[in-house]
């Protein structure tokens, strides 16, 4: 049976880091790249005697993406204990939530730019595709790290104890695209959110894939596989598509499927047997006797009293407000900082849209050239706005404006002290127009006769040549209305 | 200078300075070197803990609640610099790097912590016969224990070799030890005093306390211990009365209830004539004895060693040879190095305790043994309630007997685990209890248990006071 016969079923465990200054249970500084074990203190390295205390930035932070996932947080929240014995992590317990999550339900949106063209058609102004049910988002405390030599391991802790959360998909993703869309929308609202990075390539977002197959929806759903170790969007949508492969292949040569945990190996683009069922851990979770359980009340109203607009609500309202086709909103829209710096730039300016082709086409453009983060954009959006506004007002050409982006970009600079710099200007003045005009028309008597006889296209020649004379500085739309004045 | 002193006395002398804080320090020494070795209440003394507080006493300022007064400290709580081995072979050669809670408050009222008393293995036990290193002995009898599992605490201060100790108590073991060896026990109510550095048994059933020559002394250390600890997510978050200023006013209007599920037929005949001539004491000090029930205490043990032994597999895992004390030699593995430590490392109770709360915790497990338990836990819970609701405190015994030889429970460590049937309750339900002397059994103490609501130690110190007072000491040596 060809394998787009069959049905795979997808969920996601998404792990991801919270933008917290200190640890989930201690004060020790959340960091990257530190010298090992340096962010480290009796409770984060499991000593003896040291106990936990929660970190309400966390937890508020987990309440926040729940409400702009459209999820529910439950009054009272507890925290349970995760027994296994890793030399990652400290107190072979993890602390993390059982039965009684911060927040449960809740839809992820899917954005239509993070889908294959073709698959794009469909989406609304908010280019929301389609959602995920989200089964529950919980809050734990992430491991340390190992780092193996020959026959030794290093251990650096200053990880160990960062605030996790793991957000958990209903099994209802059908495709790799999908799944590789969830991310990336997820990825964007939780940075819109203020919550996390959520850079996969960091480690700052991590994810756990679930695969099954079935051979028609009447059937129950088939084994479940889980995959681990993927780390990077691109690698989860290999790994399902080798994974929903692989699992159709074993049910066409008949073989039963057994739920298994397999490890993804992206260099060689296969998965490989971790441990079946059989050797599940029994985690023993039981709650946490050193930490009471949560009312959340509180930071629900704080949390709801300051909720930050989603991608997809500002991306229709920028179709709305400014006029922009969803695609130009998608791009302006796909992180916050950009989306400010184009309000910032639009505001007061009657031509929007020009300054979303100026921010899309050039700034975009050159910044991706010189693979340079938006963060270091080196125009600022007033003089944009001014450079914009010196176009549409015929005061430069389009031509002109180019090499005064050029030097913006390159300098910093002022547009005004620019284009006052170069001698740039644009005559629009009819009077003193009318001399080039007249001139070229007397100069080209056979190319005016052409015009008369309905070739249209000839006045272009015209303009040129009327350009020509001018040294470039007339204004191209005001020399053809007095053409056409001109030729009657 | 004699360590038989009560702290109270100790401090008038320092603040008086007819003593020093440096002849206290070398007083402790002196005692311990002469008497310790036959009694082994010290798992650790050595000369550089000397050295390091009587820099200490040579800084210390008399004038503070506890200044220059050196305190023995059960080897379950972090002091800094100190070795911190809950008297286990897994921790030998582990220094703590930081200070509980209760350690930093002590030492800003002044005094100096100095010397590791035994206990069992990670206080499982009620002999320190599980010490991992050796057991302690009652000064009163060195052929009996001293009980446990803070039976090193109570060693020290009765045997005059510590002017104080600090104990924990998870089922009983400040109360029972104190009540061996005929010193003053006092374990606080649940989150009254901060868990912060106390290496963890049995978290929800398990504080820190006082153990004491005298029912004053056991309040000022209280006094200096009590409060609330952003570091201890469970410690209560409730003013700290005056615990002195009322102690010596008596138990007039007091209702004292006696549960009659405590005054069984197992309680030798010595035990119950010294508790029922100490009832009669309060009664003609002017309480008011009432008769009560705790209709679950003979669910007690049985609850109690689920959630203990629960709490403890998971407590005790992160023991395991990566980070600190004890690693086997060249293991194979990472399992190889988890297996080896644990087997080398743990005695046969902590295995045993280990084995029975993984098992209740288990798959298919969880819900017949944990979650019954706290069920019934609650119950247990209900019945102080309803119970305090009539009466001001509750009066029993500390233990069925006084102090077993050495050896007594060798083979049947489940018969010990009921001789704890008076204490554990307590701790199940968070209350505060007290055990002071009240007489002598053959020769042995005999302990009178005070029970008191959550937050009612400074009625319990009253009542303890006048039990303390109305015995001659002749009657307790």
């Amino acid at each position: 049976m060809p394998v787009a016969d069959y049905i795979p079923t997808i969920g996601l465990e998404i792990h991801v880091h919270l933008k917290t200054r200190s640890k989930m249970f201690c004060a020790c500084a959340t960091s990257y790249g530190d010298d090992p074990n340096t962010r480290t203190c009796p409770t984060c390295l499991g000593l003896p005697g040291a106990l936990p205390v929660l970190n309400e930035e966390a937890i508020k932070m987990t309440i926040l993406t729940g409400q702009l996932l459209g999820a529910v947080t439950p009054e009272f929240c507890k925290w349970d204990r995760k027994n296994y014995f890793y030399a990652d992590m400290p107190k072979n317990y993890q602390i993390s939530q059982y039965d009684q999550p911060l927040v449960v339900g809740g839809r992820i949106p899917l954005y239509d730019q993070y889908f294959p063209k073709h698959q794009r058609g469909g989406a609304g102004a908010d280019g929301v595709l389609a959602t995920v049910p989200l089964t529950r988002i919980h809050l734990e405390e992430d491991a340390g790290k190992s780092t193996h030599f020959g026959t030794s391991s290093g251990l650096d802790y200053n990880r160990a104890g960062t605030p996790l959360m793991e957000i958990v998909t209903d099994p209802a993703i059908s495709t790799a695209d999908e799944a590789a869309a969830l991310l990336a929308s997820l990825r964007q609202i939780l940075v819109y959110a203020g919550v996390s990075d959520a850079d996969m390539e960091r480690g700052q977002m991590r994810c756990d894939v679930n695969v099954s197959v079935r051979k028609s929806a009447a059937e129950p759903l088939g084994a479940k596989i889980e995959l681990k170790n993927i780390n990077s969007v691109a690698a989860v949508r290999r790994a399902i598509v080798f994974e929903i492969e692989r699992q159709c292949g074993e049910l066409d040569r008949g073989l039963a499927q057994r739920q298994e945990t397999r490890r993804w190996d992206d260099e060689r683009g296969e998965s490989t047997d971790m441990r079946g069922k059989e050797d599940a851990h029994d985690y023993r979770y039981f709650p946490d006797p050193d930490l009471q359980p949560v009312c959340t009340t509180q930071w629900l109203n704080e949390v709801r009293a300051r909720l930050p607009e989603l991608p997809h609500a500002l991306r229709a309202r920028f179709g709305h407000d400014y006029g922009l086709t969803p695609y130009d909103a998608g791009v302006l829209t796909s992180e916050p900082a950009l989306a400010a710096y184009f309000e910032e730039a639009a505001a007061g300016s009657s031509k929007a849209k020009s300054v979303a082709n100026w921010i899309i086409n050039e700034l975009l453009g050159r910044l991706n050239e010189g693979q340079t983060d938006f963060s270091a954009n080196p125009v600022s959006a007033a003089a944009l706005r001014e450079l914009v506004d010196l176009v549409e007002g015929g005061g430069i050409s389009g031509a002109q404006a180019k090499e005064v982006f050029s030097e913006m970009f390159a300098t910093s600079g002022a547009p005004a002290a620019i284009v006052q710099a170069r001698g740039f200007s644009q005559v629009s003045d009819t009077g003193a127009l009318d001399g080039f005009v007249q001139q070229v028309l007397a100069a080209n008597p056979d190319l005016v006769a052409r015009i008369q006889a309905g070739e249209a296209k000839v006045v272009n020649v015209l303009v040129g040549q009327i350009m020509k004379a001018s040294g470039g500085k007339a204004n191209p739309k005001r020399v053809s209305e007095l053409l056409a004045q001109a030729l009657g | 200078m004699p360590v038989s002193l009560t702290v109270s006395a100790l401090r008038a002398s320092l603040a008086a300075r007819s003593l020093s804080p440096r002849e206290a320090v070398l007083a402790v020494a002196a005692a311990a070197a002469s008497k310790d070795s036959t009694l082994g209440g010290y798992v650790s003394l050595t000369e550089a803990e000397i050295n390091t507080a009587l820099a200490l006493a040579d800084k210390a300022d008399v004038t503070l609640p506890l200044g220059g007064v050196p305190i023995a400290v059960k080897d379950a709580i972090a002091v800094q610099g100190a070795p911190l081995t809950c008297a286990s072979k897994i921790l030998r050669g582990f220094v703590s790097p930081y200070d509980a809670t209760v350690i930093t408050r002590l030492r800003a009222a002044g005094a100096i912590p100095l010397g590791r008393t035994n206990m069992d293995e990670f206080a499982m036990g009620s002999s320190t016969e599980n010490s991992g290193f050796f057991p302690a002995r009652n000064p009163r009898d060195p052929e009996r224990t001293p009980g446990g599992s803070s039976g090193g605490s109570a060693t020290v201060v009765d045997a005059d070799t510590a002017f104080a100790a600090l104990g924990s108590d998870t089922g009983g073991s400040i109360r029972q030890p104190a009540s061996f060896t005929g010193i003053v026990g006092l374990k606080p109510s649940y989150g009254r005093v901060s868990r912060y550095g106390l290496v963890a048994f049995a978290s929800s059933l398990e504080g820190i306390g006082p153990m004491t020559k005298s029912v004053r002394d056991a309040a000022l250390l209280l006094q200096t211990m009590a409060g609330h600890d952003p570091l201890d997510s469970t410690s209560l978050n409730a003013p700290v009365p005056d615990y002195l200023d009322t102690l010596d006013r008596g138990v007039k209007g007091l209702k004292i209830g006696l549960p009659r599920e405590y005054f069984i037929d197992g309680i030798t005949p010595g035990v119950r004539a010294a508790i029922e001539a100490t009832v009669q004491q309060l009664a003609a000090a002017g309480a008011e004895i009432v008769d009560i029930s705790l209709p679950h205490t003979e669910f007690a043990v049985a609850t109690y060693y689920i959630i203990a032994t629960a709490e403890a597999s998971s407590n005790l895992a992160r023991f395991d040879g990566v980070r600190y004390g004890h690693r086997a030699a060249q293991p194979a593995d990472l399992t190889d190095l988890y297996n080896r430590t644990r087997a080398e490392g743990f005695g046969p109770e902590v295995k045993r305790r280990i084995i029975l709360g993984t098992y209740v915790l288990s798959s298919g497990y969880y819900d017949a043994f944990y979650v019954k338990a706290q069920k019934v836990r609650k119950l247990i819970r209900r019945d102080f309630t309803e119970a305090f609701s009539k009466v001001d405190l509750i009066a029993s015994p500390v233990t069925p007997a006084t102090a077993w030889k050495l050896g007594t429970f060798a083979d049947t460590p489940l018969q010990s685990y009921l001789a704890d049937i008076f204490t554990i309750a307590a701790n199940l339900a968070g209350i505060c209890g007290i055990s002071v002397p009240c007489g002598l059994s053959d020769g042995l103490p005999v302990g009178f248990q005070l029970m008191g609501p959550s937050l009612a130690e400074k009625n319990l110190l009253q009542a303890a006071q006048t039990v303390e007072s109305a015995l001659s000491p002749l009657a307790l040596r």
